[in-house]
């Protein structure tokens, strides 16, 4: 069995490890709401001044339509990949997974020219729609897993009281797989929440658009060594990700250590 | 009735129907741009004028042009500290509290993955006031009595990379530690009972039992860590820009500053190739060589 010493040294590490993770944001945190005094002068200071009521609600909605569409997408397509026999679908798959591996760096560019000669640029929906691409890739990618994975005898249970391969997604395994799609739901969500190459490039001329980490890159060069300001914005841009993340960390860490599974 | 028999009402065509929403939007939005770029990295095109053929000149400037070559060697030092460094210290520490199974895991690893998920422009200015003149990593060098050292950390040519890539460390550490830890806790404890009576020391213990029995998370923390370091575009252009200088320039920062501050679309997009060439690459080499099948 293991000694008092050995569980004394494993807290240690673990302890360590876990004030040097944090550190550097509660540090943020810490300066942003001037603790010990609390006060949130900096905090209402950044809010007006960095304009962050309009950059929110921006991300907001980029957020929600880009996992509303994303997540219906890949339902669809993960039912058909993981359930159905049809000539070329594994082929489709390993197309959709190829999406997993290419980097933002490497179509951010030609991206910006396709969406400018669509009149795209610095529009809303044209920076939901590359994410919304990149989106399914992953989504495709879990929810397939997820109905593979499913009982056989579910869907052919179904199948046999006469219901359409539709009404078997609907009523059997689409409720049957809620933690699944949260878990989806909540990866694209964050991936979403905190994209900033994409907003750089696609909506950055126009102020209107700017979402929240774009807005706070701004608001950055424009008080470069005002810290606690800037730490206000930080706090404000990331807190909605980081309470999400703390009750559903279960699920945010399955997904993204996921990543790197095959077949 | 032809081919194999299926279950009765076992759909197939429909199967189409399903996918194809999704790859419409995925094709127009990641596969075309993907091919667009391929296209656009064989010309010499300023993103305004017509553009000239280049064939592989693009591709071929990435490697002889210094300041291109510096940004991939660059690439290289930070995927030393944001892949080798998190993954070596997160082996090691785990192999270490690997006999014991300490409760408040939850806990541990919530706290531990967090820098996953926090916006890198908040992990931006965080580190930037870390780093800064009067911030915490100069104030403990002058209250050591080491004031001599203190510096501009990310302002200083010789240490601008290095304080980058520790930055990196700090985010993948965490990763990979979440990574182990779980891995470490599926390999039975009758195997390290086993090797005890055997008489093995700690290091025999860490090569017969713990190295292997992690081989697999090893091969996925390095594959995310490594792909991290490569992608890192939003940290260099949130806390040097580059500079000082071109001290850390990365291939992803060249692609966006050629393509829009220099004019130089066709390289910004071969930059941008190369980029997904080598993340393809590494990631299948990766798992072979760690999961040790060819």
């Amino acid at each position: 069995m293991t000694s008092r010493n050995e569980r004394l040294a494993t807290y240690g590490v673990l302890s360590l490890f876990t004030v040097v993770a944090v550190f550097p944001l509660l540090a943020v945190a810490a300066q942003a709401l001037g603790l010990p005094h609390l006060s949130f002068g900096a905090f209402t200071e950044a809010w007006r001044q960095g304009h962050f009521a309009r950059y929110l609600t921006n991300s907001l909605i980029v957020v929600t339509v880009v996992v509303v569409v994303a997540s219906a997408l890949s339902i669809l397509a993960g039912y058909a990949l993981g359930t159905m026999e049809f000539r070329g679908s594994t082929a489709l798959f390993y197309l959709f997974l190829l999406g997993l591996m290419v980097p933002t760096e490497a179509i951010v560019i030609p991206l910006y020219f396709d969406l400018r000669s669509a009149g795209l640029d610095n529009t809303l929906p044209g920076l939901m729609l590359p994410q919304i691409a990149q989106s399914v890739s992953f989504g495709v990618f879990w929810m397939r897993a997820y109905f593979r994975s499913a009982p056989r005898s579910l869907i052919e249970a179904a199948r046999i009281d006469g219901a359409s391969s539709w009404t078997t997604l609907r009523r059997v395994l689409v409720p049957v797989g809620r933690p699944a799609i949260l878990t989806m739901v909540l990866l694209i969500a964050m991936w979403t929440w905190n994209e900033f190459l994409l907003a750089l490039v696609i909506v950055n001329s126009d102020e209107g658009r700017r979402t929240a980490p774009l807005g706070l890159s701004i608001f950055q060069g424009q008080h470069q060594t005002e810290y606690q300001l800037l730490m206000a914005g930080a706090l404000i841009v990331a807190t909605p990700v980081v309470i999400v993340y703390v009750f559903l960390q279960r699920h945010f860490i399955a997904g993204m250590l996921s990543g790197a599974v095959k077949e | 009735m032809s081919g194999r028999a299926r279950p009765p009402g076992e759909p197939r065509r429909i199967g189409y129907l399903y996918v194809l929403p999704a790859l419409v939007v995925y094709a127009l939005f990641l596969l075309w741009p993907l091919v667009h770029g391929a296209y656009l990295s064989l010309f010499h095109w300023d993103g305004l004028t017509l553009g000239t053929w280049a064939g592989l000149g693009n591709y071929t400037q990435a490697f002889s042009d210094p300041s291109l070559r510096g940004s991939f060697w660059h690439a290289f030092v930070l995927l030393f500290f944001y892949a080798v460094l998190p993954c070596c210290i997160a082996f090691v520490l785990v192999s270490v509290m690997s006999r014991s199974r300490p409760r408040g895991m939850t806990f541990f690893r919530t706290v531990l993955f967090l820098p996953q998920v926090v916006a890198m422009v908040a992990v931006a200015v965080a580190w930037q006031w870390i780093y800064s003149d009067h911030g915490p990593v100069n104030g403990t060098l002058r209250f050591v009595g080491l004031g001599g050292l203190t510096r501009g950390w990310l302002g200083d040519f010789g240490w601008a990379l290095p304080s980058v890539g520790l930055i990196g460390t700090w985010v993948e550490i965490g990763l990979a530690m979440v990574l182990f830890l779980a891995g470490v806790q599926k390999i039975p404890v009758e195997l390290y009972e086993a090797a005890r009576i055997d008489g093995a020391g700690a290091v025999r213990e860490f090569f017969a039992v713990t190295l292997p029995g992690l081989r697999r998370e090893l091969a996925v923390a390095l594959t995310l860590t490594t792909v991290a370091a490569l992608r890192n575009f939003d940290l260099i252009y949130l806390t040097t820009n580059g500079g000082p200088g071109d001290a850390t320039k990365v291939p992803a920062y060249e692609v966006y500053d050629r393509a829009f501050n220099t004019g130089e679309v066709g390289l910004a997009c071969a930059i941008g190739i190369t980029i997904a060439i080598v993340v393809f690459i590494l990631t299948a080499g990766i798992t072979r060589v760690v999961e040790g099948r060819s």
